[in-house]
């Protein structure tokens, strides 16, 4: 390591791996790990988010979770968060469909309507 | 062992320090010998009278031989506030020696030392290199039984 | 590169490691482990991260939840139900008052501190260079080397207002330049880890928990004076500080910010640790850099300065953990930015160990000019009890105390010396009412004797006679004059002294004659502890309406020298009584009190023993 240049490189590196411990991301994923949740899969929905999103190298997203929020007919349920816009919430989450919310949503900007359960706050 | 010792460390003064720590964490009871500080002195091609100017100076090293197991209790400030007294008291009580002696069986020996640098939570002991904080007296006992079944 | 869902930061401060963090984190591994969750959950280890009270304490990211009293059978809850439920441990967070505090920032004890010196322990994983860059770490050094002349780096110092957080408070720019004007091509730059009072441990945790801002500090210093070669010197009671600065010189040294050429400028540098063996005078500048030599660490006699002959005759500089700490944020965070926070004379923020009869102890970072009341009762949460507060001592054994009608004072260098306190390192030690001034002022006295090295006569001599009189105030028999032979010793001690411990030592003494002489007087005249503390001085007594005659204190007496029965109740026969207060502990229901000042029938048998010795004299 040489320049200021060569330090520059190291710390962005090192900002990916604590990026939990600042907030900002681009995008927050949030998976319903209540006990309803985690029997209706959200185990495998969670574990399908990190794997796609560390294969596609997707840097600036990070996937979190959070308690029940009471739709137990709708679990798995993950809610999308953007900076600047609305809360999308998904029901019913499969690993396939997490996949496809990976690609269409999250790396497109396009959200699948198919799954949506509500938007807002 | 002085030779191993000797080995890692230049014949410098500035090493003088680290040598005697070294030969007293080695030494099975924990201290230097009159042996030790002639071999020092030697290697050093210093005064042995220098060697112990600095062995006598530092409060860690010990010129008698000491415990398995050497307990050192803080005395200081935030830790007298905090009821060391009882502390003291009862760790003299359990083991039946006084400050600076070492137990009949060879297993403690009982120092005072400075500031342990764990204020947060005095009053607070080092047994060894482990360190116990928010003392009580129930405590202490708990923590020498688990020392004397480990024997 | 994998992706992580959770940090689980680890407070491993020593005070944590003593409650047991490492078996903690060790239970976290494996808990972590058996259900599978190894690839999502970081396990992060940082230095101590301040609230030492409620250790040990986790932090938990994404959402910064603050956990506390954190024991082993929690581990298994907090894996099933946070990490993988998701459900936060309610009962492991701090309750404040009625409302349950869920996330780190908003626990009161971090609200009224900015954190400078101690921005990342807590927070980074001190093992990690990576962390510690990730944070903009080393940035300073680097815009340092590569686009200032070490002058230029000087006025930024001396810009920025700083001065030594070691104890007595020299601007550091100005050490910085007499060195830096130096010709000659051999100096020194010297990191003094001898933690200065006892107390005071805002050191030990910088080292452990943020080692790699130490070293850039330091080395931005060196850049300054023109220094090749550094030292750190610590305290061997610290192992743990002393392996996190050795890793995270390897570690810089592995990616070339240690060695020849660095940023590839001309600046080369070499650092390494050396410890002390347990001597308090040590943390003098003086006595430290004979130490480092391998001689005995005794004071010499300045001048001349270190600045001009130190470390083996060269010019060195002498810089505490937390003045390095500092350093890297003024380069980048700019002078102005500093110099805005604190006074007029006394800038930027400084750590308190706030330790003693406070609730929330452990390690806290505020401006300077902070008043004792904001400090001790706000951040610190208050007397432990609610109990009455009575004085606090600042600057450990070298510094004084100072009372309640000082608790609106702001806290800086100029404000606690005026008062006959001293900033010192920080050390913060909060006393109740329980407390016995004369006591306490007996004790720091005795640890200075105890640490005095003995060079010089008037710390030997003159600490010691301070002793033998505080020794007789406190053992009834305190004579009148006593006092002012106190205020008269300490004075010529304070003058005469060599270095600064004997310079400060008498502090203790003469502030709490300054501010408690009735004290010392009902001790002197009375023979009386209204604290109940000095034991020659008071007395236990059995209330006989409360006594049950249940026999216990009799019982559990080692003396022997309680008597009773159940309809007669039990008495205490004084002259025997050795004040062990094994029958105050016992007692079922509270009806042996403690009693200030001496019993007649002991003094009357204090003055029989006193005329017979007289007799057998003659």
């Amino acid at each position: 390591m040489k320049t200021l240049a060569d330090l520059k490189k190291i710390r962005e590196k090192a900002q990916e791996e604590m990026k939990l411990r600042g907030s900002d991301a681009r995008i927050k994923i949030v998976v319903g790990m209540g006990t309803s949740g985690i029997a209706m899969g959200a185990r495998e929905v969670m574990r399908t988010f990190l794997e796609e999103i560390a294969n596609r190298n997707l840097t600036d997203v990070i996937v979190t979770q959070t308690g029940e929020k009471g739709l137990s007919s709708l679990e798995p349920v993950v809610d999308l968060m953007e900076e600047g816009k609305e809360t999308v919430t998904y029901g019913n989450m499969t690993p396939d469909k997490v996949k496809k919310v990976v690609v269409e949503h999250i790396v497109n900007g396009r959200i699948v309507s198919d799954y949506v359960v509500s938007t807002g706050n | 062992m002085y030779k191993e010792i000797f080995s890692k460390y230049e014949p410098t003064k500035d090493n003088l320090i680290y040598i005697l720590h070294e030969i007293q964490d080695k030494h099975p009871q924990h201290y230097i010998s009159e042996d030790a500080v002639d071999k020092v002195a030697e290697y050093l091609k210093v005064p042995a009278n220098h060697i112990y100017g600095v062995l006598t100076f530092y409060t860690m090293y010990s010129t008698t031989p000491r415990g398995k197991n050497i307990i050192r209790l803080c005395e200081s400030p935030p830790c007298y506030i905090k009821g060391t007294v009882n502390i003291l008291r009862k760790l003299k009580a359990l083991l039946d020696v006084e400050i600076g002696e070492t137990t009949k069986d060879g297993h403690f020996t009982l120092e005072l030392c400075a500031c342990l640098g764990v204020c947060g939570n005095a009053p607070v002991m080092m047994i060894n290199e482990d360190v116990y904080g928010d003392l009580t007296e129930e405590k202490v006992e708990d923590i020498i039984e688990k020392y004397r079944r480990a024997k | 590169m994998s992706l992580k869902r959770i940090d689980l930061l680890i407070c491993c401060g020593s005070s944590c490691i003593s409650a047991g963090a490492l078996k903690i984190k060790e239970a976290f591994h494996r808990a972590i482990e058996d259900k599978g969750l190894t690839h999502e959950i970081n396990i992060i280890e940082t230095g101590c991260m301040g609230p030492c009270d409620y250790g040990p304490v986790l932090v938990i990211y994404p959402e910064g939840i603050f956990y506390k009293h954190v024991a082993i059978e929690d581990v298994e809850e907090i894996v099933s139900e946070h990490f993988i439920k998701g459900r936060p441990v309610t009962r492991l967070m701090l309750q404040d008052e009625e409302k349950t505090i869920r996330m780190q920032k908003e626990v009161p004890f971090y609200q009224k501190q900015i954190k400078v010196a101690l921005e990342n322990c807590g927070y980074i994983n001190p093992e990690s260079m990576d962390e510690y860059i990730a944070t903009g770490g080393y940035e300073a050094l680097g815009m340092a080397l590569t686009t200032m002349d070490p002058q230029d780096a000087i006025n930024i110092v001396k810009a920025s207002g700083l001065r030594g957080r070691g104890g007595g408070g020299f601007p550091t720019h100005i050490k910085w330049q007499m060195v830096h004007d130096r010709q000659e091509k051999e100096k020194y730059i010297i990191c003094n880890g001898d933690e200065g009072d006892p107390g005071a441990f805002m050191d030990r945790s910088l080292l452990e928990g943020d080692p790699h801002r130490v070293l850039e500090g330091m080395m931005i210093a060196a850049y300054s004076i023109g220094a090749s070669q550094g030292f750190f010197y610590i305290r061997a009671e610290y192992p743990l500080a002393i392996k996190r600065i050795r890793q995270a010189i390897e570690q810089a040294r592995s990616i070339g910010l240690m060695g020849q050429n660095i940023f590839g400028t001309d600046f080369c540098f070499e650092a390494e640790v050396r410890t002390g063996a347990g001597a308090f005078v040590c943390g003098e500048e003086m006595a430290l850099i004979h130490s480092i030599e391998g001689e005995r660490g005794n004071p010499t006699p300045k001048p001349p300065y270190p600045a001009v002959q130190g470390l083996w005759g060269k010019p060195t500089v002498v810089n505490n953990v937390e003045t390095f700490a500092n350093i890297p944020s003024i380069f980048v965070k700019g002078a102005d930015w500093f110099a805005n926070m604190g006074t007029e004379t006394s800038k930027g923020t400084k750590v308190f160990a706030l330790t003693g009869d406070v609730r929330n102890t452990g390690l806290v970072e505020v401006p300077m000019g902070i008043t004792l009341r904001e400090l001790i009762f706000e951040v610190g949460g208050g007397i432990i009890n609610d109990r009455k507060f009575k004085a606090v001592q600042l600057g450990g054994p070298s510094g004084g105390c100072l009372t309640a009608e000082h608790l609106d004072v702001g806290v800086d260098y100029e404000s606690l010396k005026a008062r006959g306190a001293m900033m010192g390192s920080g050390g913060v030690i909060v006393m109740d009412e329980r407390k016995c001034m004369v006591n306490v002022a007996k004790f720091f006295i005795e640890f200075c004797v105890e640490e005095s090295c003995g060079k010089c006569s008037p710390c030997r001599i003159g600490l010691k006679q301070m002793h033998h009189i505080m020794e007789r105030i406190t053992s009834g028999n305190g004579r009148e004059g006593d006092i002012d032979e106190l205020l008269r010793l300490g004075e010529s001690v304070r003058n005469l002294s060599l270095c600064g411990l004997g310079q400060t030592a008498p502090n203790p003494v003469l502030s709490t004659i300054r501010y408690f002489r009735d004290e010392y007087e009902t001790h002197i005249r009375d023979k009386s502890c209204h604290a109940n503390v000095c034991l020659d001085l008071m007395h236990f007594q059995i209330d006989k309406d409360r006594c049950i005659g249940c026999s216990l204190c009799s019982r559990k007496c080692p003396a022997t020298c309680i008597s009773g029965s159940r309809e007669e109740k039990y008495t205490i026969h004084q002259v025997e009584c050795i004040k062990c207060g094994n029958c105050f502990d016992v007692c079922p229901v509270k009806a042996i009190e403690k009693i200030p000042g001496v019993p007649e029938e002991v003094a009357a048998h204090k003055a029989r023993k006193a005329a017979q010795k007289s007799d057998d004299l003659f």
